[in-house]
């Protein structure tokens, strides 16, 4: 069955971007189209998730068309239980950054929404390819605008972060094709499919494996390959953060959840000792690298690595789980964990970086000491800020709790020392953001800059007050999330225990 | 000898580009004394012609004839209609610059023609006569473009410099080639390989070895280089342009005729000299020109890397690798065209736009000719959704069928390095505030042209289907 949904949902934002970047001059007019197109996209959303069953893994909304013939690569897309709750990330975090926008962008306005909206498209595309050479196209011609947004928009050394951040990716992206184009030459076929069940012997898995990951680690990013996010994160302008924390980095985790793990699950068995000591050094070393940052967006940029490195270590607990415990039962909480995860700091990095947004329109600065007393000043944001800093140290009853408990739990499983230096982000998770928020919100009126700052308008109102319910709902009732993925997770699990030798 | 009504149809593309040519010669010199440029329309109208003419002809199978000097086949039916479309490109875009250099000579337009002339003899060659003769017509035709402004002293020195290595490089082919003749006896590139039999011994291998060099020096690739940056720097940017796209259809049908066709059975010799030589010029081509400031030298130490590609497709040895070769020229040629004629829009009387500070702030000043640079430059980094993304794929691809994974990881790191400085002109154009210099040019026509070859990087980019088909179609085996 063909359906033009997803196709919608890539190209509309794509073709409204261009037609956005035509209005040029044309201020107002281009904020409201793009506003319309992000609203439409996400409503677009919702007979996707209507129609969506969760209880199997097959890929559904799929359409297939030839593209290229000659590599027997094919415009194909479809959605399962894992791209289905990132694309519906994508849409709903675009929304909130053209919203937050609105004033605090004066220089070639319509060409920043234009860039975001043409992002957007392209990382729906990533996440709905079902073809490996389609899902490589979207993921580098998605550094195109992205490198424009952190050059243009950006702080004062935005150009070193953006070249950075541009050769960073490039070079991990560079290795996966290579290993594409490896594995092609043996099936003639581009679709991921026919990827993950050709038969690999383990020699080669390990180097399929390793350029898999060199491409994701980069951008998940994972120690020690993650020195660009920070940068980049600091000189990229609000919205630019937000998507590069709230979707971009979560492209690495569904890297390897479609590709590394089920394309070289034995190669993942051999490796996954490597995997999970990366992973723990990004949860620990970096959570204390956090904790000792003087800018509020580097801090966020360090605590979405430390974060992400829960992403990692679950994508590959299942093995250890196995083997601790001798049967597949539970094998999977790893894997809901990270997805979970995923979405969640999807959006609460994405609000802490709109928290951060909000104070820097009023003040200009993100150092923390320039800072000290907001919530005099501004309640209502102080409350937003509250909030989101407790669901990123991961307070039950938030989103970030369910992730990270979940995680841990299959730590546990495995082994427990895993679990024990996992945990320890509840600690320094909660000692680095309640230290800001100390710093930032509390105690007496630090200055006058501070002294002159309004509460949140309408419009932040709105922004942060979506996220906050979404961040809170999604802490309480995490089921829906869960059943939509139930299937797919399942089939992984399956996928990567099973072995191809 | 004698020609039958055939022979004459199929090698028609070069009877009326000769014709034409004479025509031409004599309209400049009778209609044109006054205004010149009634020649560029004229020659316009030739080359479009000549393209559809040659797109026009159908050969079902490869044809040699004339003797056996002379060989007809769909890979030169498309060579062919290639370098009509693109000299006529090139010339459009040069029309304003040559006109306001006061070099806007009916020679300049003649010059060009027999340059193109070359191009079409070697795409051709089924002898290495024929080939000769191409090589040096091009040669010859190339040289006298760059020297075209007489009272330009470095002008003069970059065609002196290109004209004394393009010398000792054609010496080093006829004498590669007469070691060949005076091995097998024959001249004729298909009786080679039958004649050298299995272990031609080291004569061989020093023939192949003038050979290669012959073709390294044509295509720039290191350490054959020297003359690249000198010529695009030096020369009228105008001549630069010719020599930076067009010869190097010419200079793939030459290693194409030569060592794929002519020196089949011996791949493995003349594939381990390429191999050598692609390495080095995409390392080196690709660090030198991070330390370049001026737009040119860094395009032509990016044309060095991008032979490097080219040669990589050779060095595979297949069918599938000579048709990635092929993609990667043409595609490369597109994208130098619309990167010169930005260059050629760019510059203004007494301000040639050659250094890459020239281009800062672009965007804010001119925003369609900041976007196709944009664009090319991306292309030719290898990004997607750009054309040059499947060239650089398609090599990656041949490489790897053939064994070759070292070279294939040495590609694509080497093109990350390469990327730095393509970005580096997208973030002068868009990220830094343009200096103080005067508005540039409308040139309508010019734009809207190059608009459309921009368009056509990034179409062949989403929708590569049909060059690729083609490229494989036109070879055996691709």
């Amino acid at each position: 069955m063909q359906t033009t949904l997803l196709s919608l949902l890539i190209w509309l934002p794509i073709v409204g971007g261009f037609l956005v970047m035509a209005l040029g001059a044309r201020v107002a007019a281009a904020r409201w189209l793009a506003l319309l197109i992000s609203v439409v996209t996400l409503a677009l959303c919702v007979p996707l998730y209507a129609g969506f069953d969760g209880s199997t893994a097959a890929f559904q909304f799929q359409q297939n068309l030839p593209w290229i013939p000659a590599f027997n690569a094919r415009y194909s897309i479809g959605v399962d239980g894992i791209a289905l709750p990132l694309i519906i990330l994508t849409a709903f975090i675009t929304v909130p950054v053209i919203i937050a926008a609105w004033t605090s962008v004066t220089k070639r306005v319509a060409q920043y929404y234009a860039a975001f909206l043409i992002m957007e498209g392209l990382m729906i595309g990533v996440f709905s390819a079902m073809d490996a050479l389609l899902f490589y196209f979207f993921w580098e011609a998605m550094l195109i605008p992205m490198f424009l947004i952190i050059g243009i928009w950006g702080g004062p050394r935005r150009i070193y972060a953006t070249i950075k951040f541009f050769l960073y990716t490039f070079l991990g992206s560079v290795f996966m094709l290579v290993a594409l184009v490896y594995m092609y030459l043996q099936t003639q076929d581009y679709s991921i499919a026919a990827l993950q069940a050709m038969p690999l012997t383990l020699e080669e898995q390990k180097w399929i494996f390793l350029a898999f990951f060199a491409a994701f680690a980069v951008k998940v990013p994972m120690w020690p390959v993650h020195t660009w996010l920070p940068d980049a994160h600091v000189e990229a302008p609000t919205g630019g953060s937000v998507v590069l924390a709230a979707i971009m980095l979560k492209m690495g985790g569904y890297g390897l959840l479609r590709f590394a793990l089920p394309i070289a699950p034995d190669a993942g068995r051999e490796l996954d000792g490597f995997v999970i000591t990366l992973s723990l050094i990004a949860v620990v070393y970096i959570g204390f690298v956090a904790l000792v940052q003087q800018d509020m967006k580097k801090l966020i940029a360090y605590s979405s690595i430390a974060h992400m490195g829960f992403v990692t270590l679950g994508a590959v607990l299942a093995y250890d789980i196995v083997g601790a415990t001798g049967s597949p039962a539970g094998a999977g909480m790893g894997l809901d964990g990270a997805m979970v995860q995923m979405i969640s700091h999807g959006l609460i990095s994405g609000a802490m970086f709109l928290c951060v947004g909000v104070m820097y329109d009023r003040v200009h600065s993100r150092e923390i000491s320039a800072y000290g007393g907001v919530i005099n000043k501004m309640p209502i944001f102080g409350a937003f800020m509250v909030l989101f800093s407790m669901a990123n140290s991961g307070l039950p009853g938030t989103s970030g709790f369910v992730g990270e408990f979940l995680v841990v739990l299959a730590a546990f499983k495995a082994n427990f020392w895993y679990a024990a230096l996992a945990a320890t982000t509840l600690i320094l998770g909660a000692a680095y953001t309640l230290w800001l928020v100390k710093r930032v919100i509390f105690g007496k009126v630090g200055n006058h800059h501070v002294a002159e700052m309004k509460d949140v308008d309408g419009r932040e109102f709105l922004v942060l007050g979506v996220l906050a319910v979404s961040v809170v709902l999604l802490g309480v009732w995490p089921a829906p999330l869960l059943d939509m993925m139930r299937g797919s997770i399942e089939h992984l699990t399956q996928m990567i225990l099973a072995t191809k030798l | 000898m004698t020609f039958t009504t055939n022979e004459i149809w199929l090698a028609l593309p070069e009877i009326y580009l000769t014709t034409a040519l004479c025509v031409v010669l004599l309209f400049d010199l009778f209609f044109a004394t006054k205004n010149p440029g009634r020649t560029a329309t004229l020659t316009l109208l030739v080359l479009v012609v000549g393209a559809v003419l040659a797109s026009r002809q159908v050969i079902a199978d490869r044809q040699v004839i004339l003797g056996g000097m002379y060989v007809a086949d769909r890979l030169s039916s498309l060579l062919k209609t290639g370098a009509f479309l693109f000299t006529a490109m090139a010339l459009f875009y040069s029309r304003d610059y040559l006109a306001r250099r006061g070099i806007q000579k009916g020679e300049y337009y003649v010059l060009s023609l027999t340059a193109l002339l070359g191009v079409l003899v070697l795409a051709s060659a089924a002898n290495m006569v024929t080939l000769y003769v191409g090589v040096e017509l091009l040669s010859l035709s190339l040289y006298a473009l760059v020297a075209f402004d007489r009272d330009s002293g470095v002008a003069a020195e970059a065609a002196m410099k290109y004209f004394v290595l393009g010398a000792i490089a054609s010496g080093t082919l006829l004498y590669g080639m007469s070691i060949l003749y005076g091995m097998t006896g024959t001249l004729d590139l298909g009786a080679l390989t039958a004649r050298l039999g299995d272990s031609p011994g080291l004569g061989f291998t020093l023939a192949i070895a003038f050979i290669v060099s012959a073709i390294a020096f044509k295509f720039g690739a290191v350490p054959f280089h020297m003359w690249v940056p000198d010529v695009y720097q030096g020369a009228p940017t105008a001549s630069a342009m010719m020599v930076a796209t067009v010869p190097k259809l010419a200079s793939f049908a030459m290693a194409f005729r030569f060592l794929a066709e002519g020196l089949m059975a011996q791949t493995p010799q003349w594939s381990q000299m390429l191999a050598i030589l692609a390495t080095v010029s995409v390392i080196a081509g690709n660090l030198i020109a991070i330390a370049q400031t001026s737009l040119l030298r860094m395009l032509a130490y990016s044309a060095i890397a991008n032979v490097g590609f080219i040669l990589f497709g050779f060095v595979a040895g297949s069918g599938a690798g000579f048709s990635s070769a092929l993609y990667y020229t043409i595609a490369y040629v597109l994208m130098t065209l619309a990167a010169f004629a930005i260059v050629l829009i760019s510059s203004r009387d007494g301000c040639e736009a050659t250094e890459l500070d020239h281009f800062k702030g672009l965007h804010q000043r001119d925003p369609l000719l900041a976007g196709a640079m944009a664009a090319v430059m991306f292309s030719t980094a290898g990004v997607p959704p750009f054309v040059g993304f499947w060239a650089k794929l398609q090599i990656i691809q041949a490489l790897l069928a053939s064994g070759h994974l070292t070279l294939a990881l040495i590609a694509v790191v080497a093109s990350v390095v390469g990327a730095f400085y393509y970005l580096r002109v997208v973030w002068l154009m868009y990220f830094e505030a343009p200096a103080e210099q005067p508005p540039l040019g409308k040139a309508p026509g010019m734009r809207l042209v190059l608009a459309i070859n921009a368009l056509a990087v990034l179409a062949l980019g989403i929708m590569p289907e049909q060059l690729l088909a083609l490229c494989r179609q036109v070879i055996p085996g691709g």
